[in-house]
């Protein structure tokens, strides 16, 4: 199976001035259709920086990224990025901020009608449909989140870039929401990069989790595969050995071997 | 029969607090106004004062305190008529500098090295006073209208223009993430993105402008004459009828106020939403 998102050799130098830092080295990565995989490691690692090279946000210093053995190098909406803070356009509503994405990207291709039916569709993947007249100030964090995801999945992307998606909702609201990812993923088979600092979440969501060494210089320390079967049930997972046994491998790599030294 | 009471004095408790609120807001303004024109009329009522009570205005200017809209000669009109035709001086002037200021503003904030090279220029022109552009005009237009409007432009077009250029050098770099994923061009930016999120930090510069462009008027139509208020103050002084000139001067003082506030309640009505949450 040939490579669907590659990350060939990639670093990352910040210079400010005459200072520079050097933020990630050599990052090897290949990533198959329809897998999810997780990028975890402590803060400041540069997992977000990697995300920003993936979407094209910021360039890569040496290095590519190859989608379907095409280098991309500027922002597409083949590669959505569902945003850590939402970043909603607060002076549109619900419906609008979805339809700003549909409009620019099928404007051509689909009539109007169509695209009515599918910002509709789109909201309804994420039970949002009720609240689409509504502004993103009057829905809660969680809801944001979900237009968030139905905004990227309403431009069908190739690639759903994840930014620590549900890093700012309480642990319920965002358990609601892997719940809503997983489905999501069940019924679409979209291949996701989703970054987090939250083991549980990344065993429970992922194929594969990239572990993060520390900055500066952060590089690809061990990559796990998790081997549980789809439909994950979160219940049913707790007493499960595998789960078990991911996630303790995943917390050895972040605690003992790489554990963050300076204050947090 | 017991639902009818209860609903009776809801109403009456609804109406006691909406007379409460409105006496609150009006009363205190209305009194503190009174007093003044009490201490004016103490001051300036003996007899061998320089300037007119406000007994002596409303016995003198009386016709133009009662009928802003009379017409009795081409020269002989309303204070209404010349309020109207310097707004509409105003209207011309202020919005061709919302237009160029808002574009400008757009321009330069999008552009840090626009931003560092323009700006030290623009807090230079923006503190010469209005009239001081009026010779330069009247040289360059030879004609009072054209070089009265020029000089709302001028005027009024810095606070608009350095505002837009802030308010999109605010724009978080969340919402330019979001138009880079999604390739908007430069117009569909400009519109989509960059004027909504702008548009409290340009209506603030609206806010200052309008303010200024009424400042300005009534001091260049004194000088290039015509129709409107500033020139009837001039023409009042030149003829000794002062009490007109007070009369005139609430004509602006108001007018003033209301601009402001419509520009404002415009701006509120549609930055509704655009704080981000």
């Amino acid at each position: 199976m040939p490579a669907y998102l590659k990350l060939d050799h990639i670093s990352k130098t910040f210079r400010r001035g005459s200072s520079e830092t050097e933020v990630l080295r050599d990052i090897n990565l290949v990533i198959n259709e329809c897998e999810i995989v997780s990028i975890i490691g402590h803060s400041g690692c540069g997992k977000s920086t990697l995300l920003n090279l993936i979407a094209g946000l910021t360039p890569v210093t040496t290095g590519a990224v190859l989608l379907e053995d095409r280098e991309v190098n500027a922002p597409g909406p083949e590669r959505a990025v569902v945003f850590q803070n939402h970043s909603l356009l607060p002076w549109l509503t619900v419906y609008d901020n979805v339809a700003l994405a549909v409009d620019k990207v099928f404007g051509s291709t689909k009539s109007r009608s169509e695209r009515h039916a599918w910002i509709l569709h789109n909201l309804d993947l994420v039970q949002m449909v009720h609240a689409k007249d509504k502004r993103p100030s009057e829905i809660s964090g969680g809801m944001k989140q979900r237009v968030g995801i139905a905004r990227a999945l309403a431009i069908e992307p190739k690639i759903l870039l994840l930014d620590e998606p549900f890093g700012a909702l309480d642990a319920l609201t965002r358990a609601h929401l892997q719940d809503s990812v997983m489905q999501i993923h069940a019924t679409l088979k979209n291949t996701m990069i989703m970054i987090t600092h939250d083991v549980d979440e990344a065993v429970l969501l992922s194929d594969r989790i990239v572990m993060m060494t520390n900055g500066p210089a952060a590089t690809i320390g061990e990559v796990l595969t998790v081997g549980l079967e789809r439909p994950r049930k979160r219940l049913e997972l707790v007493a499960d050995p595998d789960y078990i046994a991911a996630r303790e491998s995943v917390l050895r790599f972040l605690y003992e071997r790489h554990s963050f030294v300076e204050a947090a | 029969m017991l639902r009818a009471t209860l609903k009776k004095s809801d109403v009456t408790q609804w109406a006691a607090r909406f007379g409460r609120t409105v006496a609150a807001n009006t009363l205190p303004p209305l009194i503190c106004a009174a007093i003044l024109f009490l201490i004016w009329q103490i001051v300036f009522g003996r007899p061998g004062a320089t300037l007119p009570s406000p007994l002596t205005v409303w016995r003198e200017a009386q016709d133009l305190i009662i009928d802003p809209f009379f017409r009795n000669g081409p020269q002989d009109i309303g204070l209404g008529w010349r309020t109207l035709t310097s707004l509409q001086r105003v209207g011309i002037g202020f919005s061709f500098a919302a237009i160029v200021g808002i574009f400008i503003g757009a321009v330069i904030g999008q552009s840090i090295w626009a931003m560092r090279g323009l700006d030290p220029i623009f807090q230079i022109l923006r503190t010469v006073p209005p009239l001081a552009w009026l010779p330069i005009s009247l040289a360059a237009f030879r004609d009072s209208q054209p070089s009265a409007i020029f000089v709302i432009f001028i005027t009024s077009i810095w606070p608009i223009l350095i505002n837009t250029a802030v308010g999109v050098r605010n724009i978080p770099q969340d919402y330019r993430n979001v138009a880079q994923v999604l390739r908007l061009n430069h117009f569909e930016f400009f519109w989509k993105i960059m004027l909504p999120s702008a548009a409290p930090y340009i209506f603030t510069g609206l806010r200052i402008g309008i303010g200024l462009a009424w400042l300005a008027i009534v001091a260049a139509e004194m000088l290039t004459g015509g129709v409107g208020i500033g020139f009837f103050i001039w023409d009042a002084w030149n003829s000794s009828r002062l009490p007109d000139i007070v009369v005139a001067l609430f004509y602006i003082g108001i007018v003033g106020f209301v601009l402001d506030r419509i520009v404002g309640a415009v701006g509120s009505l549609i930055t509704r939403g655009t704080s981000a949450s």
